[in-house]
C-alpha cells in the first residue's frame, strides 16, 4: 500500500536523477487533493469570509471553517472554538507568548528544554524580557533524550510556563509529553506543546493530553505553507487578551475603544488565510482516509532500515540516540562539515537538510557545528532507503 | 595559497568534467591544498558573517597587491575558497574590484553555491573581498 502516487512532486527529477526527498522535518510535499482544493477555491468560491451576505461568501466562510472542525477533530479538542488559525507554528507561539504578557510576574520562570527549535526559543526570550522572567531549560542527556529529574527539579512553583516540543527536529526524539504535562500541572504551571514535528506522526489528542496549548503548521502535514493552528483550552482562550486588532476579531467598535469577538475569532484579526485552511482541511480529510496505523508502522520500519543500512558506512556517526524515535535520522560523517555532506547528496538527487536545523543551542550542547538531518514521511519508500544509504557511502569517498 | 594553477588553467580543468563527481572531487582536493590559516588566525575578526559554516579570511596589501588567505572548516567551501583565491590573488586592488567572479562560478556550473539560500558563505566570502579591495 503506497501513497506515494497522490504526491505529483515524488515523480520529478533532481540534479536528473529521480528525486529521493527526505526532508520532510522542513516541510512536506502535497498530494493532488490538497493542490486541487486549493485550486478550486479560487476557480470557484473565493471571497471574503464572515462578511458580506452573497452567495461566494457564505461558500467560502462555510469552506474555511469546516477547516476548523476537521482540525478539531483531527486532535480532539473540546469545541471548535479552541482552533485559532495562524500562520504556522511560529506565529502561534509567538500569539501565545504576547497574550501572556500581563500574567507573566517578574522573577517567575519559563521553562523549556535544550532540545527547542529556535520558534519555541525566541518568543519566549522576548517575553521574558517583556516581563522580567527568567527563561530556564531542561537538560539533555547525551542520547538526546529530556532528563525528567532535571525537569523535576526545574519544575517549581515560580515556573509560570513549560514549552517543550512533542518531537525533536534536530535528533527525532519523542518526548513523554503526558508524563511531562502532568508534572507541570502538579506545580501550577501552564503549558504549550510544539507539535510542529509531531502532528503527521503520532496521534495527537489535546484532551488526552491535558495541555494547555498544542500548535503545529500545516505544511508539515502535507497541508500548504502559511497555515498552521493554535489550540488553547477555551476557558483559558477567554480569559486572555487578544494579540492583534484589527478587523474580523472586533464585535463593536467606536473611535475611542472596542469590544472584541468570542474565540477563536478574537486571535483571528485581518483577513484569514482561507485558501490555507481550505488546504489544511483537504489534507486532514486526505489523512483520515488513508489506514495512518499501516502507513507510521511502515515508516518506523523504513528509519530502522535506514538506520542499520548507515551504521554500516565506515565513518557514519549517529546524533542522538533516543528510546523513542520518530522519523528523523541525524548524523555527522568523520572529518567532514554536514554542509559537504549535504551538497554531496544533492548532487545525487538526495534532498536533506544540513546545519544546525534552527536548534542552535542543541548544537552547542552537543558541541557539533550541525548535523546532516535525513527526515521521512508517509510516502518514503525502499528503494529512498537504498539510495540513501548508497549516497552516503559514495560521499565518504569524497571526504 | 599553495595552490599551483592559474585561472586559465582551472578553466581548462573545469571544462573536462562531464559528471558532478570529477568536478567536486576535484574541489575538495583543491581545498586540500589550500594552506590552512594557522589556529592563531581563526579569530572571531577574522570570520566572515553569514555562513554556516566557518571561513576566515585574512589579507595583506604589499608592493600594491593584495594578498588573501581564506580556510573553511568544510571541504566543499574550502575548495570553493580555493577557486576564489585562484581568481583573484596578489592582485591590485582595481584589478580585483573589477573581477566578475559570478561571470566566473557560472561559467564553472558553479553559481548554485552563490545563492543567499546556500548559506555557505561564499557570497559573504566574495563579498568581504571585494569589500577591502575596494578600501585598500
Ligand atoms: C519543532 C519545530 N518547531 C517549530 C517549527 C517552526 O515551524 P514554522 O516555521 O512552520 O512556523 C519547526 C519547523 O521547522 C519545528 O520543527
Amino acid at each position: 500500500m503506497s501513497i506515494r502516487k497522490d504526491f505529483p512532486i515524488l515523480a520529478r527529477q533532481s540534479r536528473g536523477k529521480s528525486l529521493v526527498y527526505l526532508d520532510n522535518g522542513a516541510t512536506t510535499q502535497k498530494p493532488q487533493v490538497v493542490i486541487d482544493a486549493i485550486d478550486q477555491y479560487y476557480q470557484r468560491h473565493n471571497s471574503n469570509v464572515h462578511r458580506a451576505a452573497h452567495e461566494l461568501a457564505e461558500e467560502a466562510t462555510q469552506m474555511m471553517e469546516s477547516g476548523r472542525s476537521l482540525c478539531q477533530a483531527f486532535i480532539n479538542a473540546e469545541s471548535r472554538k479552541e482552533i485559532i488559525f495562524t500562520r504556522g507554528t511560529t506565529e502561534a507561539i509567538n500569539l501565545v507568548a504576547n497574550i501572556l504578557t500581563q500574567r507573566i510576574k517578574p522573577g517567575q520562570d519559563i521553562l523549556i528544554t535544550e532540545l527547542e527549535h529556535h520558534s519555541n526559543i525566541v518568543p519566549w526570550q522576548m517575553l521574558a524580557e517583556r516581563t522580567g522572567a527568567n527563561i530556564k531549560a531542561v537538560a539533555i542527556t547525551d542520547e538526546g533524550e529530556l532528563d525528567l529529574d532535571d525537569a523535576a527539579a526545574k519544575l517549581t512553583k515560580n515556573t509560570a510556563l513549560f514549552a517543550f516540543t512533542h518531537v525533536s527536529n534536530g535528533l527525532g526524539t519523542i518526548n513523554p509529553a503526558k508524563v511531562l504535562i502532568k508534572m507541570a500541572q502538579d506545580v501550577g504551571a501552564l503549558t504549550l506543546v510544539d507539535g510542529a514535528q509531531a502532528i503527521l506522526h503520532l496521534p495527537v489528542d489535546v484532551q488526552n493530553l491535558g495541555c494547555d496549548f498544542y500548535v503545529f503548521s500545516g505544511h508539515k502535514l502535507y497541508a500548504p505553507t502559511g497555515i498552521g493552528v493554535l489550540y488553547g483550552r477555551e476557558a483559558l482562550l477567554e480569559a486572555l487578551p487578544p494579540w492583534q486588532g484589527g478587523g474580523e476579531m472586533i464585535e463593536h467598535v467606536t473611535l475611542t475603544s472596542s469590544t472584541y469577538q468570542s474565540a477563536p475569532y478574537k486571535f483571528e484579526a485581518g483577513t484569514p488565510n482561507i485558501a490555507g485552511a481550505i488546504g489544511l482541511g483537504a489534507a486532514i480529510t486526505y489523512l483520515q482516509q488513508q489506514p495512518i496505523a499501516e502507513l507510521v508502522a511502515a515508516e518506523d520500519a523504513l528509519v530502522s532500515r535506514a538506520l542499520s543500512g548507515l551504521q554500516q558506512i565506515d565513518g557514519f556517526r549517529l546524533i542522538g540516540e533516543p528510546a523513542k524515535r520518530s522519523a528523523v535520522i541525524s548524523f555527522l560523517l568523520e572529518g567532514s562539515h554536514p554542509n559537504d555532506v549535504g551538497t554531496l547528496l544533492d548532487q545525487q538527487g538526495i534532498a536533506v537538510r544540513s546545519g544546525h536545523h534552527c536548534n542552535m543551542p542543541l548544537m552547542t550542547r552537543l558541541e557539533i557545528p550541525g548535523t546532516v538531518r535525513a527526515s521521512f514521511s508517509l510516502y518514503n519508500n525502499d528503494e529512498d532507503v537504498d539510495r540513501l544509504i548508497a549516497g552516503v557511502s559514495k560521499a565518504t569517498t569524497f571526504l | 595559497m599553495a595552490v599551483s594553477m592559474d585561472l586559465e588553467e582551472l578553466k581548462e580543468t573545469f571544462s573536462f568534467f562531464d559528471d558532478w563527481e570529477d568536478k567536486y572531487r576535484f574541489i575538495i582536493d583543491l581545498g586540500k591544498d589550500l594552506t590552512p590559516l594557522a589556529d592563531a588566525e581563526k579569530t572571531e575578526a577574522n570570520l566572515i558573517r553569514g555562513c554556516q559554516s566557518q571561513v576566515w579570511l585574512t589579507h595583506q596589501l604589499s608592493d600594491g597587491k593584495l594578498h588573501f588567505q581564506l580556510d573553511s572548516d568544510a571541504h566543499i567551501v574550502r575548495g570553493l575558497s580555493a577557486v576564489v583565491l585562484i581568481a583573484s590573488n596578489d592582485q591590485s586592488p582595481e584589478q580585483i574590484t573589477a573581477l566578475d567572479l559570478d561571470g566566473l562560478f557560472d561559467e564553472l556550473d558553479l553559481l548554485a553555491h552563490l545563492s543567499v539560500t546556500r548559506g555557505n558563505g561564499l557570497r559573504s566570502m566574495i563579498e568581504k573581498i571585494k569589500h577591502i579591495a575596494a578600501h585598500s
